[in-house]
């Protein structure tokens, strides 16, 4: 199996199955190496999929041919407490329309889908191969050993796509301590609900979906949330939470899984569902500033694996990142082979690429959203602030009503001082507008 | 609900080789056992004041790596094709 290609990618998820196609489409030698049975074996997200400039560009009007589970046309944020719910429920059908905003899906179909693209265009698909460490000659990575007999793969240039756990991203010295405070971990059920009855209780015409996201007391106050997305027949339901917060906490992320499905305003709406599946998933939430280096001496970081996440707690974007990230990557090894040369200063054009894109704008611009997300009253103090005032506003007991502004001051009394309270909204300010 | 009984629709081809080692020797010494929480599966269980752990039903997340702050764990990847296989993820 000792073979030179051009180029080895680690990691057939939407980062490097984007990455091998590319540089397969442009005659390169490309082996793409897979851990899982197939690709997406492995793989878990919320499920939705955002738009892809570059993946319209890859696969015009891939949504006919890609599994694909529904357009999303309706987005809703949660405050929740225990009895309690307030949402921002938006719907709009012009999402609904091609190119489409964006969609939900299942990544072990998608992923295999996205794979074979890879395939098509002449990449080699080595599945069942786990890479446990990078082949280095005078300070180059130059290849990956994988765990096979006589597994060593060499090429000028190595793409790691191996996701937000990524061994090798340390391996190659890019990533210098990964700290429990910048990821989160996700528990996550897929529940089997027949179509028309999920058409029904969401509020969506055949083919349209919902992704909703949750805070508060799904989490029991401590940074995170939860997630639900409709997809054809099923639905997938999650948690999200910050390492060190479940630590600080001692709550288990199973068990708040456990305890929002029997929320009551989750209960109604998963009644009859059965599980289909139960899997757990890593998600680098520390934004710029958790950053691993993006390359090095003929190696480059895409995806989850450099932190290619984005979150502002409306959305969770992490596939379209990984994808343009791929793609960048891509364009940096093809400019890397017609100068022949790999090293980390001719790599570096990969950086400037994502500096032209959304992938490391929206990362800079938001780049103070992790450090207000990471705030513990957000999760706590105003999910609660929230739907106590909205019960203030619409309980009716026979009393002399007061104002608005008044009921809010009750509502904060004792809990919150108005300084502090603008001090917040400052500070949210200042992170997202 | 059991975590083994959200497991039962879930695939896995189980390696006989553990992928993750626990050198529960640490984890006496450990006051936060962050493993205990962060583990989606609850592979990571309290016997007798010891942290217990089983591999058969990982998801391979990375949450106890990354969590555990004591070196613990060995953690690495099973071997290519074992292991959890998602049919929806």
């Amino acid at each position: 199996m000792t073979e030179k290609f051009d180029a080895v990618v680690v990691g057939a998820g939407p980062a490097g199955a984007t990455a091998a196609l590319v540089l397969a489409q442009a005659g390169l030698k490309v082996a793409l190496v897979e851990r899982g049975e197939t690709p997406g074996a492995k793989n878990m997200s919320g499920g939705a999929l955002y738009y892809s400039e570059v993946l319209h560009k890859l696969v015009p009007d891939f949504w006919h041919e890609a599994p694909v589970e529904r357009y999303i046309t309706r987005h809703t944020t949660t405050f929740l407490t225990p009895t309690a719910s307030l949402s921002l429920d938006f719907k709009d059908t012009d999402f609904g329309h091609p190119p489409y905003n964006g969609f939900t899906l299942l990544r072990a179909k998608f992923d295999r889908w996205y794979a074979q693209k890879a395939q098509q265009a002449g990449a080699l698909l080595i599945p069942e191969t786990v890479v446990d460490d990078l082949l280095w000659a005078d300070g180059k990575v130059v290849g990956i050993k994988t765990r096979r007999d006589e597994g060593e793969l060499y090429a000028d240039v190595v793409i790691v796509a191996d996701g937000a756990n990524s061994l090798l991203a340390e391996k190659a010295r890019l990533r210098d301590k990964t700290s429990p405070a910048d990821f989160a971990v996700a528990a996550k059920e897929l529940l089997a609900l027949p179509r028309r009855t999920i058409e029904e209780r969401f509020n969506l015409s055949p083919d349209e979906g919902v992704a909703s996201e949750f805070v508060g007391s799904c989490t029991e106050g401590i940074q995170g949330g939860a997630f639900l997305y409709t997809n054809k027949a099923s639905i997938s339901i999650g948690i999200v939470a910050n390492l060190n917060r479940l630590r600080e906490s001692k709550l288990s992320i199973a068990e708040l899984l456990d305890s929002f499905k029997e929320h009551p305003v989750l209960k109604e709406l998963l009644k009859g569902a059965t599980i289909k599946e139960y899997s757990g998933h890593l998600i680098p939430e520390g934004g710029l500033k958790a950053m691993p280096r993006l390359y090095g001496d003929g190696i480059i970081l895409v995806g989850d694996a450099a932190g290619l996440v984005y979150s502002t707690g409306l959305v969770l974007e992490g596939m379209n990142f990984a994808i343009a990230s791929g793609f960048a990557a891509a364009e940096a090894a093809k400019k890397a082979r017609q100068a022949g040369d790999f090293s980390k200063k001719s790599l570096a054009y990969y950086e400037t690429l994502l500096n032209g894109s959304f992938v490391l704008q929206d990362l800079k611009n938001f780049r103070r959203t992790p450090g207000l997300l990471a705030k513990s009253r957000l999760y706590e103090l105003y999910p609660a602030l929230a739907c106590g005032t909205a019960h203030r506003l619409f309980r009716v007991d026979g009393q002399p009503r007061k104002r608005w502004l008044a009921l809010v001051k009750d509502e904060m009394r004792g809990r919150i001082s108005l300084l502090q309270a603008v001090k917040d909204i400052i500070k949210a300010w200042r992170a997202l507008l | 609900m059991i975590i083994e009984d959200k497991l039962r629709q879930t695939r896995f081809s189980v390696d006989e080789v553990p992928h993750i080692r626990v050198n529960s020797e640490v984890c006496q010494d450990c006051a936060d056992k962050p493993c205990l929480y962060v583990c989606p599966v609850q592979n990571y269980t309290l016997k007798d004041g010891e942290v217990t752990f089983i591999w058969h039903s990982c998801v391979e997340c990375g949450a106890c790596r990354i969590a555990c702050l004591k070196g613990a764990i060995d953690w690495s990847y099973p071997r290519g094709g074992f292991g959890v296989c998602l049919r929806y993820g």
